[in-house]
């Protein structure tokens, strides 16, 4: 990534963090993702990985730090400047987050009909709705119900809706999660896919070692409320580190 | 003060029990979702669509366990009465007598405890589950506001059809005396709706009406707090929705108790 140094980061998190009570979660945890770039952060179960992604979206407010997304300092933005800056973020939920009350049609509409004007968006609803669910190859599933689905199915129909808006940046949070080995190289090659159709931006929290080898440019290893090393996969598997030996060895 | 303030942070006085201090922080939390509720229902964007959505929901799709509700109270009530007046020779007061206590009081209450079951715990578990399931967080990261979108659709929606239900509630349930009275007492309906409109005055049916969309604020209100905060997973979800039911309850034998005293001073009922 020495070539990233002298480029502007598209999204940039300093200094966060962030306690619940005793327990302190991130204690100055940095991270920045370049333009174009696929960039893992891992770390097990437990480590601040979810906190960290939710406090880079406003969902929680972060304690002390500065997170920047296209050179705009969330923690001082007001809703309204806030809702417009998430229109260029998708962000992929770990248990997809379809609204469960809606057709997988109306899910994908669901953003649209809130931003479609404020974007200036000519092309219809329809060709929309349609186009993102053929990106994931669920064009047939349009009028379903989210409990119509499969676990697969969901995650790529979340997926959609997070494209819908063609985002900068996409932020998946565990997105291999809960699904079977066929399906997590499916939804791990359509991120791919999608991450060169639309050259998109991704920051991917993961603790799956597969999933990090195939789509990471970068990887950082979020260990106890830092970024504890960061680099390629390659010279990550190779680190003496005993804690980046415990993680990638497992 | 300090103590209101830090609550999150420190453990309250030791003279105050546990119990009572969740309890009232528990009403400075609802106070402070109400207060948001009052100041996002006057704000852009409002969301039309939505509340049209939940009117048709919480009151179309009440109107026949409300109805039913209404006939059986109706038909129970005169029905349990009858012997009592016949006693005194006093059945030619049952219009009267049924008409000012369905639509004063029995109406109103009965069929805002039957919407806190239905409606509230509805309320209760649907937003709960949402909330367990990220979709209010999905909601917010794509730019929605999702209190404005789920709380105050929901809360309006209550507030603006319970008065309705219970209006048609009441209605139903004068039928259903009715006809107790055209079958056991040969009383024509005419002449039991000529002797009810006789009998009831605005104010019985104001004070009545007014208290009624106290009553669907209540329910919204609780129902919308309880699921919107909902956590615990699953197990949480049918708390909130338990809690959203026994909860508006009270809160609905509260206002009762405070609009009939505040009724006593505007309407002087004897």
């Amino acid at each position: 990534m020495t070539d990233a140094i002298d480029i502007k980061p598209i999204l940039e998190l300093r200094a966060l963090i962030k306690s619940f009570g005793d327990n302190h979660v991130l204690k100055g945890f940095n991270l920045q993702l370049f333009e174009g770039e696929n960039l893992v952060v891992m770390g097990k179960s437990g480590s601040g990985k979810s906190v960290m992604i939710k406090c880079l979206v406003g969902l929680m407010e972060a304690d002390e730090g500065v997170i920047r997304i296209k050179g705009q300092d969330i923690t001082i933005l007001g809703q309204v400047e806030l809702d417009i800056l998430r229109t260029e973020i998708g962000f992929l939920f770990q248990g997809s987050a379809l609204y469960d009350s809606m057709t997988v049609r109306e899910n994908l509409e669901f953003p649209l009909r809130r931003h479609k004007t404020k974007l200036k968006i000519t092309e219809s609803n329809e060709e929309l709705v349609l186009e993102a669910l053929e990106n994931v190859g669920l064009a047939d599933a349009i009028d379903l119900m989210p409990a119509e689905l499969s676990g697969g199915m969901k995650r790529r129909v979340a997926l959609a809706r997070a494209l819908i808006l063609k985002p900068a940046i996409i932020l998946y949070d565990e997105p291999t999660t809960g699904l079977d080995p066929i399906t997590s190289k499916e939804i791990i090659n359509l991120m791919r896919t999608i991450q060169k159709k639309y050259k998109t931006s991704s920051l991917i929290i993961t603790h799956d070692v597969d999933c990090a080898r195939v789509i990471a440019d970068r990887i950082i290893l979020l260990v106890d409320g830092i970024n504890y090393i960061e680099g390629t996969y390659q010279k990550l598997i190779q680190s003496e580190d005993p804690k980046v030996k415990a993680f990638f060895k497992t | 003060m300090i103590w209101l303030i830090e609550r999150n942070t420190m453990k309250g006085p030791a003279l105050i029990p546990s119990r009572a201090e969740s309890f009232f922080n528990e009403i400075g939390d609802i106070s402070y979702f109400a207060l948001r509720f009052f100041r996002e229902v006057f704000t852009r964007p409002f969301e039309f669509r939505e509340l049209l959505r939940q009117c048709y929901n919480m009151g179309n799709r009440s109107l026949l366990l409300v109805g039913v509700t209404g006939f059986i109270l109706g038909l129970v009530f005169t029905l349990q009465s009858r012997p009592t007046l016949m006693e005194f020779g006093a059945e030619s007061w049952m219009p009267s007598m049924v008409s000012i206590s369905i639509v004063r009081e029995i109406g109103p209450v009965i069929i805002a405890l039957i919407c806190a079951g239905r409606i509230g715990s509805g309320i209760g578990a649907e937003l709960g589950s949402m909330r367990v399931t990220e979709q209010i967080d999905a909601m917010e990261v794509s730019g929605t506001n999702p209190f404005k979108y789920l709380v105050v659709t929901r809360i309006v929606a209550t507030t603006l059809m319970l008065p309705l239900l219970i209006v048609f509630g009441d209605t139903v349930a004068l039928f259903g005396s009715a006809l107790v009275e055209n079958l056991k007492g040969e009383v024509s309906f005419t002449l039991y709706f000529n002797e009810v409109f006789d009998a009831l005055k605005y104010s019985d049916i104001i004070p009545a009406t007014i208290k009624s969309f106290f009553f669907g604020f209540a329910i919204g209100l609780v129902g919308c707090y309880k699921g919107y905060f909902c956590s615990k997973g699953t197990v949480g979800v049918g708390e909130a929705s338990n809690a959203a039911v026994v909860y508006t309850s009270m809160l609905l034998f509260i206002i009762d108790f405070i609009a009939v005293f505040v009724t006593d001073i505007f309407f002087e009922v004897q």
